[in-house]
């Protein structure tokens, strides 16, 4: 109550507050908002657009003082914000329950919207997402290593399916362990020189690793089509059934089981394909935590030096993480290939990884669930800002900010450790 | 030859003068807060984008003369763009100062699109072009045929650079504020515990960033005459492979880097395919981190237990 009295005569200095801030956002305006170059018949022209500008500036003032007060109200606990890394050991037995509810919820889906093809194809987007989230928290999570290129092994593997079933007619399913090894031995050729670099060093080398595939497939036009990238891929079939109408050369989906052709046959199998891809990835990756391999993953990211001095070769402890996560990148690489039939390095930029980084970091480090959360957020967000396409970008980029800003240690931090040593007394 | 070869090296030296203004402000950024500045590159776009709406604006009011136009234009563009600097680092970074290093990386990340987009929708997505306001040049001389130019421009890039550098080293050097940074670069603690605003300090180093990567903003417009709002990607991922190059925290290692970026460019597309030019830049990149993984002029960083 104190301080809430304290805090009351202080309108003087809020607006004072308030003011700076109008001055900055004029300051910052005025180029962009007030002052615009169009084209006038070849030559440049300026054009001006006070009245926006007068409102920018009015809306930020304004803008500050409500944020100013509701900060007041809500009486931001600064030292809890600063605690980005949540301690060790505070477990919270309901996300699991959680998480069976997503799971839950993921199952029944496209059955509950079926008649809506639209929200089973972006639900269908979020899981691929979710995928290559839950492959890049092997890198970024588990090991601690910064990838800034993981759109390569995306890369790789949509490019092996591309390239293997239109030149040589492989299917989905021997491509996808091929596919899986393609990156992986990419993953292991980037690795093997430069995993000894520190952190930062180590992500502009991945950035730049992922923009040199995404520039020789852009280049390579023998290869990789170039920029026309590789079309007419075949879909994923049922077990040699294909979703298509009747046709002679055998049998069909809708005609093996007796069905009536829908298009949504595929379209609910693409998604039931990518949940089945996407829970075996969760449940490899959950697995492999609690083998010797996956808790030296923990531990080289704890404390580098320790392991080293404990004798444990760094270098194969990093390099198999980054082998496995670009493993998985490629597995969900087969998967878009199949699903767009058309790929092409467009797909593969460097945003792309940053969105993929984007869903690890903002859903908590080494979280799976927050994986999950974080995907769902960035691609239904541009989504539901599709009426005013303009601006999806534009709040993409913001959100990125402001959740940052408001939970640095993700929306779910979570860093317990796979093992723990017993309490004293209490022997496990 | 013998021709070719020298016009490329002065291409290279004058894109490499750029890449090195650009990369400086990576570069001190990483030596006081230890994060990767993603939004640098698009701050260089935004100086881009000022200077051609500054030269637009002098041209119709019929200020032609090429040194004022070109001076006022720079201290606009350096207000300016040195307060975008000031603003990002204020709401995006400050409030992420004792988080996890990813995190602010990734509103940075979030930031540069942020940025991009704002441009894109203020300023629209076509391209800019500008009148030369600096056309010509010198012949320098003719060997087999070829003719080895030196544009105005390049010297112009080449003159501001180093005077540039000359302010910068002082600044650094010999100035309070100079030593301030460096202390705050070596322990921040320590330096708040000696009654330095390190706040402050840092909010400083982004304006000086802002501001060296807004000269070069400023004259890659007057330069290339034509400027669209995605150029900041590409300029900020070789500005901070030049910073890397160099060895990050490394204030001449930054502008070497930068140099050897701007000549392997130059000397790529010449002799080889300008395709691959950004694949084998990155290639060398990993070649010399393999051999030297503190870049050229880093320090070896000892970890201390």
């Amino acid at each position: 109550m104190t301080t809430h009295a304290h805090n009351l005569p202080n309108v003087a200095s809020r607006l004072k507050d308030a003011t700076g801030i109008a001055l900055v956002s004029l300051l910052l305006g005025v180029p962009m908002i007030g002052l615009k170059t169009v084209d006038a018949g070849g030559a440049l022209a300026i054009a001006t657009r006070w009245p926006w500008l007068l409102a920018f500036v009015a809306t930020m003032f304004v803008g500050r003082l409500v944020l100013q007060f509701v900060l007041d109200h809500v009486k931001l606990n600064k030292a809890k914000r600063a605690r980005t890394r949540p301690e060790i050991g505070a477990t919270r037995p309901w996300l699991k329950w959680i998480g069976y509810g997503v799971v839950g919820f993921a199952l029944v889906l496209p059955i509950a919207f079926s008649g809506n093809r639209y929200v089973v194809d972006t639900a269908t987007t979020v899981l691929i997402y979710v995928m290559l989230g839950w492959g890049l928290n092997v890198v970024v999570g588990l090991a601690g290593l910064l990838d800034l290129g993981y759109v390569a092994f995306y890369a790789v593997g949509a490019y092996t399916y591309g390239l293997l079933s239109t030149h040589f007619g492989w299917g989905f399913w021997e491509t996808l362990p091929v596919a899986g090894a393609a990156a992986a031995t990419f993953g292991v050729i980037l690795g093997w020189p430069t995993l000894r670099l520190r952190g930062d060093y180590l992500a502009i080398v991945t950035l730049g690793f992922g923009e040199i595939i995404r520039l020789i497939l852009v280049n390579w036009t023998d290869f990789s089509g170039g920029p026309n990238g590789i079309g007419s891929i075949p879909r994923p079939t049922f077990f040699g059934l294909p979703f298509s109408p009747d046709s002679d050369a055998g049998p069909t989906f809708a005609s093996f089981f007796h069905l009536e052709y829908s298009p949504e046959h595929r379209v609910m199998f693409l998604y039931y394909l990518i949940l089945v891809l996407a829970l075996l990835t969760n449940l490899f990756v959950s697995r492999m935590r609690k083998l010797p391999v996956g808790l030296a993953w923990e531990a080289v990211r704890e404390d580098e030096v320790a392991c080293k001095a404990l004798g444990m070769n760094v270098t194969n402890v990093k390099l198999s993480a980054f082998a496995i996560g670009a493993m998985l990148g490629g597995f969900a690489g087969v998967f878009f290939a199949a699903r767009q039939g058309f790929i092409s390095p467009e797909s593969f930029v460097f945003s792309e990884s940053a969105t993929i980084l984007a869903i690890v970091v903002l859903g908590g480090m080494g979280s799976q669930l927050g994986v999950v959360i974080a995907s769902v957020l960035l691609v239904l967000l541009p989504e539901l800002g599709r009426d005013f396409s303009e601006y999806r970008m534009l709040m993409f980029g913001a959100a990125m900010i402001l959740i940052m800003v408001w939970r640095p240690g993700g929306l779910i931090a979570h860093r317990e450790p796979t093992y723990r040593l017993a309490k004293k007394g209490a022997q496990a | 030859m013998m021709g070719q070869f020298i016009q490329q090296l002065i291409n290279g030296l004058t894109l490499g003068s750029v890449y090195g203004l650009i990369a400086l402000g990576y570069t001190m950024v990483y030596g006081i807060i230890g994060m990767i500045n993603f939004a640098h590159g698009d701050i260089y776009m935004i100086s881009a984008i000022i200077a051609v709406t500054v030269l637009t604006l002098l041209g119709s009011l019929g200020i032609m003369a090429v040194p004022v136009a070109l001076l006022i234009t720079l201290v606009v563009a350096i207000v300016f763009t040195s307060v975008y600097g000031w603003s990002v680092e204020r709401i995006a970074y400050r409030p992420l100062r004792n988080a996890s290093r990813l995190a602010p990386l990734i509103s940075a990340i979030g930031m540069s699109i942020f940025l991009q987009n704002m441009v894109q929708l203020t300023q629209g997505a076509r391209v800019k072009p500008i009148n030369a306001l600096l056309p010509g040049g010198f012949e320098l001389f003719t060997s087999n045929g070829f003719t080895v130019h030196l544009a105005y421009t390049q010297i112009m890039i080449i003159a501001v650079t180093a005077v540039l550098l000359v302010v910068f080293t002082y600044l650094i050097t010999k100035t309070s504020f100079g030593r301030q940074q460096r202390a705050c670069e070596q322990d921040r603690t320590m330096t708040a515990l000696l009654g330095i605003n390190v706040d402050r300090t840092i909010s400083m180093t982004f304006v000086i960033g802002a501001a060296l990567a807004a000269v070069a903003g400023v004259m890659v417009t007057v330069y290339y005459g034509v400027v669209d709002f995605s150029i900041g990607f590409v300029a900020g991922i070789k500005a901070f492979t030049a910073a890397v190059l160099g060895g990050i925290g490394s204030l001449p290692g930054a502008m070497l880097g930068g140099l050897i970026i701007g000549m392997i460019e130059s000397f790529w597309s010449a002799y080889l395919s300008p395709e691959y030019k950004d694949v084998a830049t990155f290639v060398l990149l990993i070649l010399v981190l393999m051999f030297r993984p503190s870049g050229l002029l880093g320090r070896p960083e000892v970890e201390k237990v």
